[in-house]
């Protein structure tokens, strides 16, 4: 088989990447403590020049690489896309809560880097192999994120946990993938796809390895019964790396959802059995998110619980099955990492030099403090809870639209049951900021760049609220196009 | 078809009046941003003016018709128009705005922008609310109407708002979430499409009729609010501030009401003829037992908010009896409550600012120190209590012609809300205002200043005029009545 460089041009931002993330690794080496900002500096241009490359290649075509292992298609132009930013966001947000923790180190920003690697290598494969490959690059580098606080107790105590759970998951997601090669013959996701489809396949052992994989999807989604880490990793991890495993991966945990489920194994004969298993995740994981949420007095504890609620909505789109599902949960996603961003980006925004602005009480009386963040967090809080006109509610109308397409008018109703509760702890914050008085009177007065970025990620909320159809569009045609 | 997208301008100038508000100032600049929002209401009610005078009063479809593709993909479409109905109630909307702008002048004193623009950009989601023709852009303003109502009773309420605004809020969600489901539900039964006139062509089996209602219900009874789910009432009057019960009561509760008159009747006939002596049940239980309970409060604030829920009793059950006179007259009297309840919690506010209690208790011999006040509040008391000559007369008096067409014993139990109306109000304006000056606090009430009176004058002149005169006011709901009692009378099956 001839080679030619042109080979390679669908993995061109991946490999840009790399090159970069090694460059930095060096270059960071020579650099002075008061130098760091070119380390930062380098990163983010990287990041943002990836996402150039992405949506500049963009195309509606489906181009293979790798023989075949890989992918580009519209699905992962857009997902990658929107990792690369969201980590930049991620970096953006960060930088003045790394400074005086001791953690604005090389490694930050080389292992941001490499996890941004990790996600898009996941969210581009077309092979169990290179799946599996991309998730294990991204789950060590934030294994080594977590653990980046190395004198902190509760963040080595995370990172142990995140590591050993991560580790069994991966096993049990290797396994089912084994099992499916027993079954197909193959590893490559087009080929089990069309060996399933001509009855190739053996459905016993089909089926035992679907039920592994589900698992490790549950697990790196945090959906219950495979939520354990989720709230532990995210109050124990700094700030800033909860903010980075709460955000872009999730994009990744969805492109992983879409490969595996619905492009290898999305057969009709298949669907049934996994929309039921999705099914019991979806309602467990609205119930548990959404209930334990309340009893909790620390946001990043708090959020954790949001988010296992917000997987469950998000399993409710997959599971219907329907292009218009796959859509749905897609712009759900997108949303989702959008909120998210905002509201863990506001906890950095409020911290400072040996303060954790982590706990519900320390946004009391926000809105006397700064009236323009309380109104920010307001509105993110409001479109978690899915309240319109935020873009919160569209995500959720739409995830709800097709449940009911699909005739589970219950399901809808159960999610909308749950959707209540949720909004008792989200306004439990809102009350905090307007109806109290603060009690701590330190000046809010975040850099330029962060102020810029908190109120363009709080504008989107209303924007994206108000014209959603123009994001919807971006992910219908992702959809259409890819699969 | 009017050059001009009035209605987009009705709904869109009080927001945007109240973000120009909002970015006004903190509270520094606290004149500024009344003035600002004083211009946005005065405004805002002017540009309602040509809806009523370029209304057709003959036409039975829809008017001042807006229509632009939204979400395309899921054929959600920004689309307004409205009919009579909606017509008196966007009025009244723009009306209240402009007393709740001039009644908070002097009595918010903390962070004015913010109270100002929240009551802007709810009167602006509500003139949405009224016209939206569309159920997900209803839904849209439905819900977003509960944030800035959140706000203002949390912020400027009384010692227990925080509670108050957590229940009114987690309340009223519980009934609207059901409705999306429903909403969602009719959306795929219409083949995709969320417009509400398709609503009114599909054919449903009853089990199905029975199931939407309830959700319907679920949301809408509890904004009214029918007993017994009305206690969030109590509490959110109590502890809102004076603009915010007004607004609360002039209009928020109205959306209740107004969704059963555009969703629940016209596109469920059949579960709602089924399901009416239930509601009718409710509507009396909240006329006669409500009455009652309004009889023995200590609180102004919680009498006016127990004779709210039972004058909307007479609005649902002029809903539910399926006639012209009943649904006219329950439209009537939702205008009118809206001018009275209004007016009876501007009254209280005035009382308050002075006195800083509502007990009633702490009053007596009111009239000695303000004369004034005194006859204005007396005419707001005896509109509360039906008299005839005031607007409260003619809405209660067609309910009651409507429900003695249906059935004798539910007009002769609705009646008896002359009676209780009558022995509540009266009696708390009795022991407020007459008798002997009751302690040294009362003897040094000042009489009501200029915009207290302009507010207090503007609403007794609009009680007044309806009340003697409301042929203008029928004359706008006769078409549309028709229409939609023509929808609720075929069996949709």
């Amino acid at each position: 088989m001839d080679f030619a460089i042109a080979d390679l041009a669908p993995a061109a931002a991946e490999i840009f990447l790399l090159t970069m993330a090694c460059a930095i690794l060096v270059v960071d080496l020579f650099l002075s403590e008061r130098n760091r900002f070119w380390t930062y500096a380098l990163t983010q241009a990287t990041l943002i020049l990836s996402a150039v490359i992405l949506i500049g290649g963009a195309s509606d075509n489906i181009a293979y690489a790798f023989t075949g292992m890989f992918v580009a298609d519209p699905l992962a132009d857009v997902l990658k896309s929107m990792a690369c930013l969201s980590v930049a966001v991620v970096l953006a947000y960060s930088r003045e809560y790394l400074v005086p923790r001791g953690l604005n180190r090389g490694e930050f920003f080389v292992l941001s880097l490499l996890a941004t690697l990790g996600m898009m290598v996941m969210i581009s494969a077309n092979h169990f192999l290179s799946l599996y490959l991309g998730l294990e690059l991204l789950s060590l580098s934030l294994y080594a994120l977590v653990a980046l606080a190395r004198d902190s107790a509760r963040a080595v105590e995370a990172a142990m946990k995140y590591f050993v759970l991560g580790a069994l998951a991966s096993g049990l997601l290797l396994y089912g993938m084994s099992m499916i090669y027993g079954a197909t013959g193959s590893l490559e996701i087009t080929e089990v796809a069309a060996r399933i489809m001509d009855g190739e396949a053996l459905p016993t052992i089909l089926l035992f390895g679907l039920v592994f994989v589900v698992a490790g999807i549950g697990f790196k989604l945090g959906a219950v019964p495979f939520h354990m880490w989720v709230p532990d990793v995210y109050h124990g991890a700094p700030t800033a790396v909860t903010l980075l495993i709460g955000t872009a991966p999730k994009l990744a945990a969805f492109a992983f959802v879409m490969r595996m489920l619905v492009e290898a194994l999305g057969m009709d004969s298949l669907l049934v059995e996994w929309r039921q298993m999705l099914m019991i995740l979806a309602v467990a994981s609205l119930a548990l998110g959404n209930v334990v949420a309340i009893a909790q007095t620390n946001l990043k504890r708090m959020l954790a619980y949001s988010t296992i609620s917000h997987m469950g909505f998000l399993l409710l789109g997959v599971l219907s099955g329907t292009i218009d599902g796959y859509s749905a949960a897609m712009f759900y996603i997108v949303i989702y990492v959008l909120m998210g961003l905002g509201t863990f980006g506001m906890i950095l925004l409020l911290s400072r030099e040996g303060f954790e602005a982590e706990e519900l009480e320390d946004f009391r009386g926000l809105n006397q403090r700064s009236p323009w963040y309380a109104f920010v967090m307001l509105l993110l809080m409001f479109s978690m809870a899915g309240i319109p006109p935020t873009m919160g509610f569209w995500a959720k109308l739409f995830v709800l639209q097709a449940v009911v397409s699909i005739g589970h008018v219950w399901l809808a109703v159960v999610a909308v049951i749950f959707s209540l509760i949720g909004a008792f702890y989200y306004l439990r914050v809102v009350r905090l900021m307007y109806f109290e008085s603060p009690v701590d009177s330190a000046p809010i007065a975040p850099r330029a760049d962060v102020r810029i970025l908190m109120s363009a990620n709080g504008l989107a909320v209303i924007v994206f609220g108000l014209v959603p159809g123009l994001l919807l569009a971006v992910c219908e045609r992702a959809i259409y196009l890819s699969l | 078809m009017p050059a001009l997208p009035v209605l987009s301008i009705v709904i869109w100038l009080p927001i945007l009046a109240g973000v120009a508000v909002l970015f006004s100032g903190p509270a520094r600049n606290a004149s500024a941003a009344r003035w600002i929002a004083l211009a946005g209401a005065v405004l805002g009610f002017l540009v309602a003016l040509p809806l009523w005078f370029g209304f057709d009063r003959g036409a039975t479809e829809m008017q001042f018709v807006e229509f632009v593709p939204w979400i395309e993909s899921f054929r959600i479409n920004y689309h307004l128009g409205i009919d009579g109905i909606s017509l008196l109630l966007i009025l009244l909307n723009c009306f209240t705005t402009v007393l709740v702008v001039i009644a908070g002048w002097q009595s918010v004193k903390v962070r004015v922008s913010q109270y100002m623009a929240a009551l802007l950009i709810l009167s602006g989601m509500m003139n949405g609310v009224f016209s939206a023709m569309d159920a997900a852009l209803f839904y849209v303003f439905f819900e977003a109407t509960l944030i800035p109502m959140f706000i203002v009773i949390g912020v400027w309420g009384g010692p227990n708002r925080v509670y108050a605004a957590m229940k009114f809020f987690l309340y009223t969600l519980l009934g609207s979430l059901l409705t999306l489901v429903a909403f969602i539900y009719l959306y795929n039964a219409a083949g995709g499409s969320f417009a509400i006139a398709d609503y009114y062509q599909l054919r449903m089996p009853l089990a199905v009729q029975i199931l939407l209602f309830i959700a319907f219900f679920a949301a809408f009874a509890v904004k009214v609010p029918m007993w017994p789910v009305h206690t969030w009432l109590p509490d959110a009057h109590v502890e809102a501030p004076t603009g915010g019960s007004v607004v609360l009561a002039a209009i928020m509760l109205k959306l209740g009401a107004y969704g059963f008159i555009r969703f629940s009747l016209p596109i469920l006939p059949d579960a709602s003829h089924l399901l009416a002596p239930v509601v009718v049940g409710l509507s009396l239980i909240a006329v006669v037992y409500i009455g009652l309970v309004a009889l023995v409060q200590a609180d102004m604030k919680k009498l006016i908010a127990y004779s709210s829920i039972a004058h909307m009793g007479f609005v649902t059950l002029g809903i539910f009896v399926f006639n012209a006179r009943g649904m006219e007259g329950a439209i009537i009297q939702m205008v009118s409550h809206g001018f009275i309840s209004g007016a009876m919690f501007l009254c209280v506010g005035v009382l308050y600012d002075r006195m800083h209690s509502r007990m009633i208790g702490d009053y007596g011999g009111v009239v000695n120190t303000m004369p004034i006040f005194a006859s204005l509040f007396m005419l707001f008391a005896m509109a509360n209590a039906g008299l005839p000559g005031t607007s409260g007369f003619v809405g209660e008096f067609l309910v009651i012609l409507g429900a003695m067409e249906r059935n004798f014993w539910y007009a002769a139990t609705a009646a008896t809300t002359l009676i209780f109306g009558a022995a509540y109000t009266l009696w708390m304006y009795k022991r407020v205002v007459f008798g002997a000056v009751a302690n040294d606090k009362v003897a040094g009430l000042k009489d009501i200043g200029a915009p207290e009176m302009i507010v207090l004058g503007l609403a007794a002149a609009a009680v007044l005029f309806m009340g003697v005169y409301p042929l203008p006011f029928t004359e706008v709901l006769n078409v549309s009545v028709e229409q939609l009692l023509g929808h609720a009378v075929q069996s949709k099956l």
